[in-house]
């Protein structure tokens, strides 16, 4: 126990006291986070409101309202989806979350084939399970939709759909030789990467349906996925590009030696070996269009924090602290998926790294 | 698995798309050409009437447009289901239509897509705490069919500020929401009045109670209906109150659009139905006694006499006494969602029948 | 093409097979069609849209800027009334989003540079909180920072009724309204102040240009900031005092409720500005340490052995050849705080999205000329600053050479 201690003394003078100015540096710095610590321990347990209802919350303003979040967890979770058809929207995150830990879990079986189900089969299925209206499944509009589900449902269609668009338009911007699908590629990845993410919601929310003819109805989900798709295209065209440009030439010259046509060179030898390599990047795509998604409550859907803000816009739970619950009750859960997503991502930058470092 | 068959994979994958890609081209385009609006009948004008309606009892719900959540008016509560003397409005309409007051969908809208959703037939009926104007009645392709509420704007201020009128507002800053006839109307106001003010406009009434409740203004004005829910969200609300003057009309009223004439009708008539009702001292609690009432005008209400569904293109001609049986009189809809009882506790005020000091007025039903 | 013709067989298959078979020619084919499904796009979208618009008795043009806008805007750099135009409150508003912007811009790059340096430092406990600065504000939505900062900025402040006396006046308060200052208003032969600014801004230029220059040519090194610090300072301060101080102040005065006259600058800049700073720091941070990270450690040991200190290894050797790797990806950080800072409706900041695309779109209903506008805005302001990034990077790849 004492070799350990003198381990631990030994630690803290080469980490924290190796001069006088960083030991002062390390403790008002150590003071400060604990403080942080504090502050938000007791506002999140010690002061907070555990059971009773908002007559509890107004008597205790200092701390969080957590009947508040109890109360309202599965209209958080699944909007207005109908009670009695929620099992539909379980068993799609079921698979969904088994899908994700099953690909993140190294050892598993035949992963290519479940990345296969997972980008083709998986959505439209779960799409028309939550949709229903066939089979005796009650027709659920997407108008109910909502909650933490739609942030899913909104982020997953975003990223799905932007890969195929997104690798076209890359290509299409590395095509010398063809003049015009490369201005094409450059002005579309430009315009979608230079305009703000709520300007594109609003602007589809409000003149795509000017620009559709009356016979075609697009309903509000709609018209924020063609947004999304569109902008989340353009930045997946630039992950696409930094992966294509991240291989070396000797790859595309071996490949034009063999013999192959364009098409075969890009679907056998280069994407490939690009689409490893951009993993991290599709990732943090991921990341930032699953926090992007808080806007679409700006164009009138309620995703997981409209439907927090609709909560807290009722009277019945009229308290100061309700809404200041409700916010940090979502930015944990949005703190949790996107750290777990990145920490990911740079775990397999390093492997990647690493692997290819061997090979020098 | 080798790398050969993840390449054949990956190709086999890149022409299914691609195949799906010219898929979508074509029957996008296909939809899109101006000769798939002819086949769709969106030629405007009489074509237009009826065609609501017949949507409606095709797909089997109304689709009402309803506010994100505005207390009183519409708020999803803790299990999920809306309220709200809004929403009460779409439920009467369901009722009139399907005996079914639950046969509604609603599409929670912000304030700003609110009219092009309902002008691109996304929802049948928008019942959104939505001020009848001029511009919007007549220049922006809607047809607003009646009053559901007569709200006016108001101004709260904290009591230590010892105001008592708002014509002392002199060189404050005031919270408002943006987008909406508010921010104009408090404009027009300060100007009209020679007063100096800041007016600070947030996206969304919650921000608008918290910088309010945090000292950022002065005065907070939005509808008075507003005022008396956002009070109940501050921290203190007993040191706020509301001032006497109303400074704007703001009939509040359910909108169709414009071309549809029968079910602007139906829509008028269901809101009329409510308010005759109540004029008649018909309550859901009492309807069914009525039912073979003597008195000629209750006889036309529940439909024993006269003729009132054919004309709407409604089957059942007891379709006022549906309402009324399953949602309730106008006074009734308003206790239980605006009402002294609710957390709102406004009094009827405006809202009372004409005979009650109010300005409450329906057509006789004849 | 000309291959196609060289070998008579392909001219027996048809055109379009010739074409097909040349590399050239698929191309050509993949441009025509791409081309002509565009213009069919494109024609049936106007089409649709000028269909619609006669449908629903909606009118287009930009006629509507000249008509009187009739709302107040809270903040304005150039004079705005209610009886001002539109197109003023189109100015107004962009000129608010390019103030957050810009200052945000500069403010995020000193943030983030010094979070990612501290990330790198030996200090356990220095490193410990800049990792944890970093991904606690990356990974909560934008959105959800903005009001949490709007609320915890606000509610620690004084109210002006608390501060202040009615009638009484002051000349710098920081409440929570705002930084409320007296207005500056130059007196006659204040001019000669400005020029004096500039003909010290050119010296100083000049100065720092032959300090350079006799650097590379002598290698002694002349000092610049702090003389030019002064001279941009100094000189005008001493035209000032030798005018007789010429610049009146119109101090605000405490009315009833809040204060009256002075300049403002509102609340909801500064939340708006320290959320965009906060957030965008913990992105520019990472980017730096990536950047300096990809620098060869023999490089800092060379500097070291040569007797510079930490703090000078990183200024004059780590962080320019940094800089390289640095810049392309700060490039799009600064694209991205422009473009977030349309998050400002949330808080009431009167920015282009808040004002023009916000209130201004609800009374006009205009929605595709104003969108048009507002897109525009942002887009120019990309590839300007695009630009201007590309220009430092291609002087600094010809420095480095």
């Amino acid at each position: 126990m004492v070799g350990l201690g003198q381990v631990f003394l030994l630690w803290l003078r080469e980490n924290l006291f190796f001069s006088w100015r960083n030991g002062v540096l390390s403790v008002v710095v150590g003071g400060f986070l604990l403080w942080i610590i504090f502050l938000l321990g007791d506002w999140f347990f010690l002061s907070a409101t555990w059971s009773g209802g908002i007559e509890d919350c107004r008597m205790r303003q200092d701390g969080a309202c957590w009947p508040f979040v109890r109360v309202r967890f599965s209209q958080f979770v699944y909007g207005f989806y109908p009670s009695v058809e929620r099992w539909r929207v379980n068993v799609v995150m079921f698979v969904f979350f088994t899908g994700i830990a099953l690909l993140v879990w190294e050892r598993t079986p035949w992963r290519g084939k479940i990345v296969l189900f997972m980008l083709c089969v998986f959505p439209l299925a779960s799409w028309f399970l939550m949709r229903g209206g066939f089979f005796g499944l009650a027709d659920v509009s997407t108008g109910r939709w909502g909650g933490f589900m739609l942030t899913l449902v909104l982020a997953s269609v975003g990223i799905v759909t932007s890969l195929p668009f997104g690798i076209l338009l890359a290509l299409g911007r590395r095509a010398e030789s063809l003049p015009f699908v490369k201005a094409f590629c450059v002005v579309f990845i430009e315009f979608w990467r230079g305009v703000p993410v709520i300007t594109v919601l609003f602007a589809t929310a409000f003149m795509l349906p000017l620009f559709m003819p009356a016979s075609v109805n697009f309903d509000q989900l709609l018209r924020a996925m063609v947004g999304f798709i569109l902008f989340s295209s353009a930045y997946m065209a630039e992950v696409v590009r930094g992966g294509l440009e991240g291989l070396q030439r000797g790859q595309y010259e071996a490949s034009d030696a063999l013999g192959m046509t364009y098409w075969q060179s890009r679907i056998r030898v280069i994407l490939p070996q690009a689409l490893k390599i951009m993993i991290p990047g599709i990732l943090l795509t991921f990341i930032g269009l699953f926090k992007d998604t808080t806007l679409v409550l700006i164009i009138g859907l309620l995703d997981f924090l409209g439907m927090i803000q609709a909560g807290i816009s009722d009277p019945r739970w009229g308290a100061p602290n309700v809404p200041f619950t409700g916010y940090a009750f979502a930015a944990v859960v949005y703190f949790c998926f996107c750290y777990s997503m990145s920490l990911y991502a740079r775990h397999i930058e390093k492997k990647f790294s690493a692997g290819r470092d061997r090979r020098h | 698995m080798n790398q050969e068959s993840l390449n054949r994979k990956a190709r086999g994958l890149f022409v299914l798309f691609a195949a799906g890609l010219f898929a979508f081209g074509l029957g996008g385009a296909l939809l899109l050409s101006p000769s798939a609006q002819a086949l769709g009948g969106g030629d405007g004008g009489e074509g237009d009437y009826g065609k609501t309606l017949k949507e409606v009892t095709d797909k089997g719900y109304v689709q009402c447009g309803v506010s994100q959540g505005l207390p009183g008016f519409s708020n999803p509560d803790d299990a999920g289901n809306w309220s709200g003397i809004d929403v009460e409005l779409c439920r009467a309409v369901a009722t009139a239509i399907f005996n079914d007051p639950d046969k509604v969908q609603y599409s929670p809208l912000s304030a700003k897509v609110r009219f092009e959703s309902l002008r691109s037939g996304e929802i049948d009926l928008l019942v959104r705490n939505t001020t009848w104007t001029f511009d919007r009645d007549v220049a922006l392709g809607l047809e607003f069919v009646g009053v559901n509420y007569y709200d006016g704007q108001g101004f709260m201020v904290r009591k230590n500020l010892g105001v008592n009128s708002s014509q002392e507002l002199n060189n404050v800053s005031v919270c408002t929401n943006t987008g909406t006839t508010t921010e104009l109307n408090a404009a027009d106001f300060f100007r009209a009045n020679k007063l100096k003010y800041k007016i600070v406009a947030f996206e969304k009434s919650d921000e608008v109670v918290a910088a309010y409740d945090a000292g950022r203004c002065d005065v907070y004005t939005t509808d008075r209906s507003g005022l008396a829910a956002q009070r109940t969200k501050l921290s203190n609300p007993r040191e706020h109150k509301v001032l006497p003057e109303i400074i704007s009309k703001e009939p509040l009223g359910p909108v169709v659009r414009q071309g549809d004439e029968q079910w602007a009708d139906l829509v008028r008539w269901v809101l009329n139905a409510t308010i005759i009702a109540e004029e008649l001292g018909l309550t859901s609690a009492n309807i069914a006694s009525h039912k073979n009432s003597d008195n000629p005008k209750i006889r036309r209400f529940v439909g024993s006499e006269g003729e009132f569904a054919t004309a709407l293109g409604l089957e059942d001609n007891a379709w006022a006494y549906n309402i009324i049986a399953k949602v309730g009189n106008y006074g009734e809809i308003y206790d239980r969602t605006v009402g002294p009882k609710t957390p709102l506790g406004l009094s009827r005020g405006d809202n009372a029948l004409w005979t009650d000091g109010g300005i409450l007025y329906a057509p006789p039903l004849r | 093409m000309s291959e196609a013709v060289d070998h008579p067989y392909r001219e027996r298959r048809g055109v379009l097979r010739g074409l097909w078979a040349s590399r050239k020619g698929r191309g050509l084919i993949y441009q025509v069609l791409l081309f002509s499904v565009l213009l069919l796009l494109i024609l049936i979208l106007v089409s649709n849209a000028f269909y619609n618009m006669e449908q629903r008795g909606l009118k287009a043009g930009f006629g509507f800027l000249n008509r009187t806008a009739g709302f107040g805007i809270v903040q304005s750099l150039v004079s705005y009334e209610e009886t001002s135009t539109y197109g003023r409150a189109f100015v107004v508003a962009l000129l608010n989003t390019i103030l957050v912007a810009s200052i945000g811009v500069v403010l995020a790059t000193m943030l983030g540079f010094v979070i990612g340096v501290m990330r790198l430092s030996p200090n356990w406990m220095i490193a410990r909180i800049a990792t944890i600065y970093v991904e606690t504000f990356r990974n909560i939505p934008l959105l959800l920072q903005i009001l949490f900062w709007y609320v915890a900025i606000l509610k620690p402040l004084p109210a002006p009724i608390d501060l202040f006396q009615q009638g009484e006046s002051f000349f710098l308060s920081f409440n929570n309204r705002g930084l409320v200052f007296a207005t500056p208003l130059p007196q006659a032969g204040f001019s000669l102040v400005l020029w004096a600014l500039s003909l010290a801004v050119l010296a100083s230029i000049a100065w720092s240009w032959y300090a350079r220059r006799r650097q590379l040519q002598k290698g002694d090194q002349l000092p610049v900031l702090w003389p030019c610090l002064a001279g941009i300072v100094g000189l005008p301060f001493a035209v000032f005092l030798l005018l007789g101080l010429p610049l009146d102040f119109v101090p605000p005065v405490m009315a009833r409720f809040t204060y009256e006259g002075g300049s403002t600058v509102v609340i909801e800049f500064f939340a708006l500005l320290w959320a965009l700073v906060i957030y965008t720091a913990a992105f520019i941070a990472d980017i730096v340490r990536a950047g300096i990270q990809g620098i060869p450690y023999g490089q800092s040991e060379a500097a070291y052995s040569l007797g510079l200190k930490r703090t000078q290894t990183l200024k004059l050797v780590t962080i320019p050849q940094a800089l390289r790797i640095i810049i392309p990806p700060l490039t799009s950080q600064y694209l991205n705080l422009t473009k977030n800072s349309s998050l400002a409706a949330a808080i009431a900041y009167p920015d282009l999205v808040s004002v023009f695309a916000g209130t201004a779109l609800s009374q006009t209903g205009r929605a595709i000329e104003i969108m048009f506008m507002t897109l525009s805005v942002y887009l120019s302001l990309s590839l300007l600053t695009s630009l201007a990034m590309n220009i430092y990077q291609r002087r600094t790849q010809l420095v480095e050479r």
